[in-house]
């Protein structure tokens, strides 16, 4: 009994001595949106360095930066700035952080293929449908605008841990994660296209890049945001509007944090390097859109020097534009 | 109808009820089995076996889900197995019956009721969190051990309760201590019976998702947890690790359940590939239980 006992006593002294050694494996985390940019970054560059262990989990842009601002991972995944009150929790542990922005994207609205009257959505039609005030309220599209027959509206849409979630409540409704609740949400992208695709009546939201692979289920729709200033009149999502800035208010910058005591490595320090290198075609091979790539060198100027914190504390990027993302940087 | 008549006409009702209600459960693991060949088979190769996940599904393989499944397996086993033998044998052999021997006892079996995601909130709270084993091997392995616990403790008793005691008694009587009784009599008599309540467990262990996303280990995992023993050229020249414990894994249910979400076509023939795997892992351990019964069975 005695030398079970003290068999276990140093097989659990083993373990936690090793686990330090086990800072080998490079760890990101985050957003569902970010995961196949990092998959592929990871995917390329273990060929590249000969093998060195990149791991990238799926645990939503805010479950990311818990797990970050706690020291567990070096790299966070992010559809969203850091938000005030990340930062605020990052500060009390400790974690300094370096703020890439790595690729644009474009959120998707997309209705049911029988859908006939819908051809497009102003961002007041889209916030009547989806602000607080409207549980319960807004049930049929005869609600929505004079015309619209009166079929039951069900929706479709990311879950409160989402960056897509945060970032549609905010420029649709006016405050990051205010929603309506009577909604079916979904972290997994395939059951939101699944639920669209099975009512007449359905409407959700998600990343474009997903619904690239969906064409053939749904029915895209153009959104207008009612200012002339960025391209009249309604526009589709698509590589091209989201590129040039017409596609607004739904398009978005993406972000990695890279933890500043993570940097200390060397292995992790190949690895971003290696992300901004390469990003240009990577996001565009993963259905998002690249930054130019000057905004890679700054990005890559940023890192190298270390620069810490975010550039968006107490700034929305609602409605920002690649430009602008850009300017903000350098 | 007489009185006679009804009560055959009742009994051939029964009878095809009882056939049709066979006959549902099996013709659903049909179409199941159906459908998941016909979408998976043509993938099986070994390529698929041997590489790792990567974003083209064409070229994306299982190597880390089995591998981590194994490593989870062997974990899992080495924790819940002397506990749960031991506790059924202090329970059944050992323990007074009393109050709080009845409390542990009807505690133990609603455990084996409790939903599994709950074992993966309590893993993520104790071994992750509290015992700062972060999220690898040892984590899962003994999250999945807490699950599989109270399973092998009533299977364990189960066992030895069906060894008669006459055995006990016969050893007593030849002046045998109380363990040497249950050391060389009772427990190698039940052994068989142990084993197969342990294997269905494992194979139920073996499937579940839930608790290890739970403890975060849905993760795109390109390598293995390190290997215990390893060669290299200069002394020691064999080298021995426990790194391999705390590394980070993923298992076969999570790579199908990561390839199902996701937008590709062909990733969701991946996912029913793994699936035949997995099945057959799961066909594979059952054939095990079954033959461990059967060859061991003993008549008193």
């Amino acid at each position: 009994m005695k030398k079970t006992m003290m068999m276990l006593a140093a097989f659990w002294a083993v373990l936690l001595l090793s686990q330090n050694a086990g800072a080998e494996v490079i760890k990101a985390d985050g957003s569902s949106t970010v995961f196949p940019i990092t998959e592929a970054v990871a995917e390329e560059f273990g060929k590249a360095s000969g093998g060195t262990k990149v791991m990238v989990g799926i645990s939503g842009t805010g479950g990311g930066f818990k797990r970050f601002c706690r020291g567990e991972t070096d790299i966070s995944d992010a559809s969203r700035p850091i938000k005030s009150s990340e930062v605020a929790t990052c500060k009390a542990a400790g974690i300094q952080y370096v703020e890439l922005p790595v690729a644009f994207d474009g959120l998707a609205v997309m209705v049911n293929k029988e859908n006939t009257w819908v051809d497009h959505l102003t961002v007041a039609e889209l916030k009547k449908i989806w602000e607080p005030g409207a549980q319960g309220m807004v049930t049929k599209w005869s609600q929505v605008r004079d015309g619209f027959p009166d079929v039951e509206i069900r929706l479709f849409g990311p879950g409160t841990d989402s960056g897509t979630f945060d970032y549609f409540t905010e420029v649709i409704n006016g405050k990051g994660g205010s929603s309506r609740g009577d909604y079916t949400a979904s972290e997994d992208d395939n059951v939101l296209v699944e639920g669209i695709a099975s009512d007449k009546g359905s409407i959700g939201y998600f990343g474009l890049a997903y619904y690239e692979q969906n064409k053939d289920k749904l029915k895209l729709v153009a959104v207008d945001d009612e200012k002339a200033g960025n391209g009249e009149g309604p526009i589709e999502p698509s590589m091209e509007t989201v590129k040039n800035g017409t596609y607004q208010p739904l398009a978005r910058p993406i972000f990695i944090y890279v933890s500043k005591d993570a940097m200390k490595r060397q292995k992790v320090q190949d690895f971003v390097n290696y992300y901004l290198d390469h990003a240009v075609a990577l996001v565009e091979e993963v259905g998002y859109i690249p930054l130019p790539a000057d905004a890679y060198e700054a990005g890559k100027n940023r890192f190298a020097n270390g620069v810490p914190g975010t550039v968006f504390s107490g700034i929305s990027t609602a409605g920002m534009s690649i430009a602008d993302i850009v300017r903000m940087e350098k | 109808m007489t009185r006679n008549q009804w009560s055959k006409f009742s009994d051939r009702v029964f009878q095809a009820v009882g056939l049709f209600t066979t006959f549902f459960g099996l013709a659903v693991l049909a179409v199941l089995l159906y459908d998941v060949f016909t979408d998976g088979f043509s993938r099986l190769n070994w390529q698929f076996i041997m590489s790792y996940p990567s974003r083209k599904p064409e070229q994306a393989g299982i190597l880390a889900a089995w591998g981590g499944t194994i490593w989870i397996m062997v974990t899992t086993a080495l924790f819940a197995i002397p506990i749960g033998i031991g506790s059924g044998i202090y329970l059944e052999e050992y323990a007074r019956k009393n109050r709080l021997t009845n409390f542990i006892e009807i505690n133990i079996a609603n455990l084996a009721g409790v939903p599994s995601v709950i074992y993966g909130l309590l893993g993520l709270a104790i071994f992750a969190r509290a015992m700062k084993l972060d999220r690898g091997v040892i984590t899962g392995g003994m999250t999945l051990g807490l699950l599989v616990l109270p399973v092998i403790i009533l299977s364990t008793r189960e066992a030895l309760r069906a060894v008669p005691s006459s055995i006990r008694e016969a050893s007593l009587a030849l002046g045998a201590t109380k363990w040497q009784t249950v050391r060389y009599q009772v427990l190698p008599a039940a052994l068989a019976n142990i084993m197969t309540g342990i294997i269905l467990a494992m194979s139920r262990a073996i499937g579940e998702t839930a608790p290890l996303i739970a403890i975060g280990a849905l993760t795109y995992i390109p390598f293995l947890p390190t290997s215990p023993v390893s060669v290299s050229k200069s002394a020691p020249f064999v080298n021995f690790t426990l790194q391999g414990f705390l590394d980070p894994f993923t298992v076969l249910p999570i790579q199908i359940f990561n390839w199902v979400s996701r937008p590709q076509k062909g990733f969701l023939v991946n996912a029913a590939a793994g699936i035949i795997v997995l099945l057959l892992i799961t066909l594979f351990m059952n054939a095990i239980a079954i033959y461990l019964r059967h060859k061991n069975q003993k008549r008193w």
